[in-house]
């Protein structure tokens, strides 16, 4: 069983944050809200930033591609303008590489003169003018491919561009735009291929800083819906735990508390609707204690009005019985008669009150640690003139400690003696007298509970009825005389008796085979009872048939 | 309303026993048992009367009922009390805890539920009036008491103290044998003369009411100490 626990068991943090979790509602309101607000956030702020970039370099690259577009127009008019049609290829392509580079240096954007074109060089392979600090790597090779043969139009793409130091070493990326374009040299009708590096550092700049700021008005935002979310959940469930307080106090018997009323709004009404209740509810306990009150009360009244007139006549019986001698002896008998069945009367009015008090719940039990191993002496000594009688030989099992419980020390010796003048009762199977019948009473005890059973090996009882014996004035069969006198109640005010200890009385029976009633009581009064000390089938009863 | 049930007899009683009770029937049926068993007996059938008859019979013991015409059974036991050590033997109908209770606090000294018998009444009623005819010469001492068996006082530091002939009787138990614990059952017999188990409530309330006399402080016990699940001892301090 252990084993079966060990994977559920949590760290303790862990399991004090899920219970944590899973009774405030505070916590899963607040968390809830805020993480639907985050994710909120989140894609109105990616949304934004979206726009925002693409706005950015949508101006940025009509911006690039005019300017290139200018720079290259004012080459091609320097070139076609310029005196002469035999100046030096080479010379004319250098005047247009150091103007463009020029020109770049002073407006921030770096170009790389690569060609002529139709040679199938690569950028890579050298052969290429750039500007200082702009490596010519910075142009792909999908635009370069674009640029293979003369006459193409101008096009850009995003690109990675590399920045050098003056020994042509690569220090830095950053994000730019490349836009190429073709220059032909009226020297010797060759193509180049013009690209120009715009960076776009400002505009990275300027994501950068609208990214930060969503991103603080995020966080802000996320803090501030805690916060509300918190304060307002923390409204409705201050009174919903101040309900549950005083609902709690309600029910543990504090009847007079309410809860306090302010404003009118839904909480307010739900208060007045709980103090309603509430006072309704003790209104309603106050009339049944009132009816219990008065029952208590006529039940008292009955007791004193029956019992002094029994009193009298009780003594009156008592003179006769005593001078029966001088009678004449129908009259002597007469007396003998009255005598007996006083006694009967008296039981049986002692045992209906009793049972009449526990019914008004008037019952009271004045509880002190009982040894349970010290009542069943007690009691076997008190019944054995009766046991003898019967022919009966009474035999206690009981361990060397004592076995104690919380109990009304004279209740439990009632239960327990009645438990016995029962088994006596019945304890010759077929009413034979002849023969030593036996009684066992064993008595055990553990740490939770105490225990005494009674065991006998008479008539036993029939399969149902071991739970109608405690039934009032029942009777096994009804046909069978009564021997010991018994009022019928007796084992009815043993179960209220035990009821009110808050522990068992159970029977045991089979035809033929005996009974056994075992009484369990809590070692402490207020405790609950989970299993007995003794067993309810007694050790040495036969296997059930089936 | 008083009325002497005796009829005059040669013999000397074995005592005078004052019944207090409002049921005719049952005070002259009362009278004439105890009759029969040699005592003298004289009936009050109204509460507000029975102090006068007390003065005027000094009765040995009392039988009073507790609920009565005139006054409250519980008004006249603590008035008895009030002037006297008489042994008070409680009639009641009513076993319940607070009756009882209430009634052996207001200084009965015994209680009998009805129906009772009649022997069983008889022997309350002997148990106390015998311990009077019971004296022997001893002192005894328990904690800074002095205990005059015989003259049937207690003194303590020249001063003596009031106790009903039942609380005297329970100390003096007690301090007979000091190196003993009692339990309630075994205090219930020697004191109040039970053979069989009876109510050890008998035994705490008097305890309680002998502590308020003798104790320095009643809620810290040193002369009738208890001792936890057993029953009461003297104390040695």
């Amino acid at each position: 069983m252990l084993r079966a626990r060990a994977p559920r068991r949590l760290p303790g943090a862990l399991r004090r944050g899920l219970t944590f979790w899973r009774r405030s509602i505070l916590a899963r309101v607040v968390a809830s809200t805020v993480i639907l607000t985050a994710l909120v956030i989140a894609g109105v702020g990616w949304l934004l930033l979206q726009q925002t970039r693409d706005g950015l370099l949508d101006d940025r690259v009509a911006a690039v591609t005019r300017e290139a577009a200018d720079e290259v127009r004012e080459a091609n008019g320097r070139l076609v303008s310029a005196p002469g049609q035999d100046s030096d290829a080479s010379e004319q392509r250098r005047d247009i590489t150091d103007l463009i580079i020029g020109r770049g240096s002073t407006r921030g954007y770096g170009v790389v003169v690569a060609g002529p074109t139709g040679g199938g060089a690569r950028i890579a392979e050298g052969g290429t003018e750039s500007s200082a600090d702009f490596s010519p790597s910075s142009v792909p090779l999908s635009l370069e491919r674009h640029f293979e043969r003369s006459g193409a139009t101008s096009a850009w793409t995003f690109t990675t561009i590399a920045r050098t130091d003056g020994d042509d070493t690569v220090v830095s990326h950053e994000p730019g735009i490349v836009v190429g374009s073709q220059v032909t040299l009226p020297s010797d009708g060759s193509t180049y291929n013009v690209y120009f590096l715009f960076p776009l550092k400002e505009q990275q700049d300027t994501i950068g800083l609208v990214t930060r700021t969503l991103l603080t008005a995020g966080v802000l935002m996320l803090l501030l819906v805690a916060g509300v979310s918190w304060l307002v959940t923390r409204q409705v469930v201050t009174p919903v735990r101040m309900a549950r307080q005083v609902a709690e106090r309600l029910a543990a018997g504090r009847l007079q508390e309410r809860l306090r009323v302010t404003g009118e709004d839904d909480l307010a009404r739900l208060a007045t609707s709980f103090n309603q209740m509430a006072s309704n509810l003790q209104r309603q306990i106050r009339q049944l204690e009132e009816l219990s009150r008065v029952q208590r009360r006529f039940v008292s009244d009955v007791s004193h009005e029956l019992r002094t007139p029994l009193t009298t006549v009780r003594m009156a019986g008592d003179v006769l019985h005593d001078a029966r001698r001088d009678f004449d002896p129908v009259t002597a008998r007469a007396a003998e008669l009255l005598q007996g069945e006083l006694d009967r009367f008296e039981t049986l009015l002692v045992d209906l009150l009793e049972i009449s008090r526990f019914d008004a719940g008037a019952a009271v039990l004045e509880a002190d640690d009982v040894n349970l191993v010290d009542v069943a002496h007690r009691v076997v000594d008190t019944t054995r003139a009766l046991a003898e009688q019967r022919n009966v030989r009474l035999e206690i099992e009981a361990p060397d400690h004592p076995c104690l419980a919380e109990a009304d020390v004279r209740r439990v010796e009632r239960v327990v003696r009645n438990l016995v003048t029962n088994a006596i009762d019945h304890a010759h199977a077929d009413g034979e007298r002849t023969t030593t019948a036996r009684v066992l009473i064993r008595v055990a005890g553990d740490e939770q509970a105490a225990a005494i059973a009674v065991r006998d090996y008479g008539v036993g009882l029939a399969p149902g009825e071991s739970a109608m014996v405690f039934n009032r004035f029942w009777r096994a069969d009804p046909a069978r005389a009564r021997t010991s006198g018994g009022t019928g109640l007796g084992l009815s005010i043993s179960m209220e008796d035990t009821h009110l200890h808050g522990g068992w009385l159970q029977a045991w029976g089979r035809p033929g085979e005996g009974s056994q009633f075992r009484l369990t009581l809590p070692r402490r009064v207020a405790g609950s009872l989970r299993q007995s000390p003794l067993p309810l089938v007694p050790d040495d009863a036969p296997e059930p048939v089936r | 309303m008083v009325e002497h049930a005796a009829v005059a007899s040669d013999l000397p009683t074995k005592g005078r026993v004052l019944v207090v009770d409002d049921d005719a029937s049952l005070a002259e049926m009362l009278t004439i048992v105890l009759r029969q068993e040699g005592f003298d007996g004289r009936v009050v059938t109204r509460g507000d009367l029975a102090l006068d008859a007390f003065h005027e019979y000094r009765p040995d013991v009392v039988l009073l009922d507790l609920m009565l015409p005139g006054k409250d059974g519980i008004d006249v036991c603590r008035e008895i009390r009030a002037e006297s050590g008489v042994p008070i033997v409680m009639l009641t109908a009513k076993g319940d805890t607070v009756d009882v209770v209430v009634g052996l606090e207001s200084g009965a000294d015994d209680y009998v539920v009805k129906p009772f018998k009649p022997k069983e009444l008889v022997a309350r009623i002997r148990a106390r009036v015998r311990r009077n005819d019971r004296a022997s010469q001893e002192s005894l001492s328990i904690g800074d008491l002095a205990i005059d068996v015989a003259g049937h006082s207690v003194v303590r530091d020249g001063e003596v103290i009031n106790l009903t002939p039942l609380e005297f009787d329970l100390l003096v138990c007690l301090a007979r044998k000091p190196w003993q614990v009692f339990t309630r059952e075994v205090l219930l017999e020697q004191v109040w003369g039970y053979r069989h188990a009876a109510d050890t409530r008998l035994v705490n309330v008097h305890v309680q009411r002998l502590r308020s006399k003798v104790e320095h402080d009643p809620e810290n016990p040193e002369i009738v100490v208890t001792v936890r699940g057993v029953g009461y001892k003297a104390g040695t301090g």
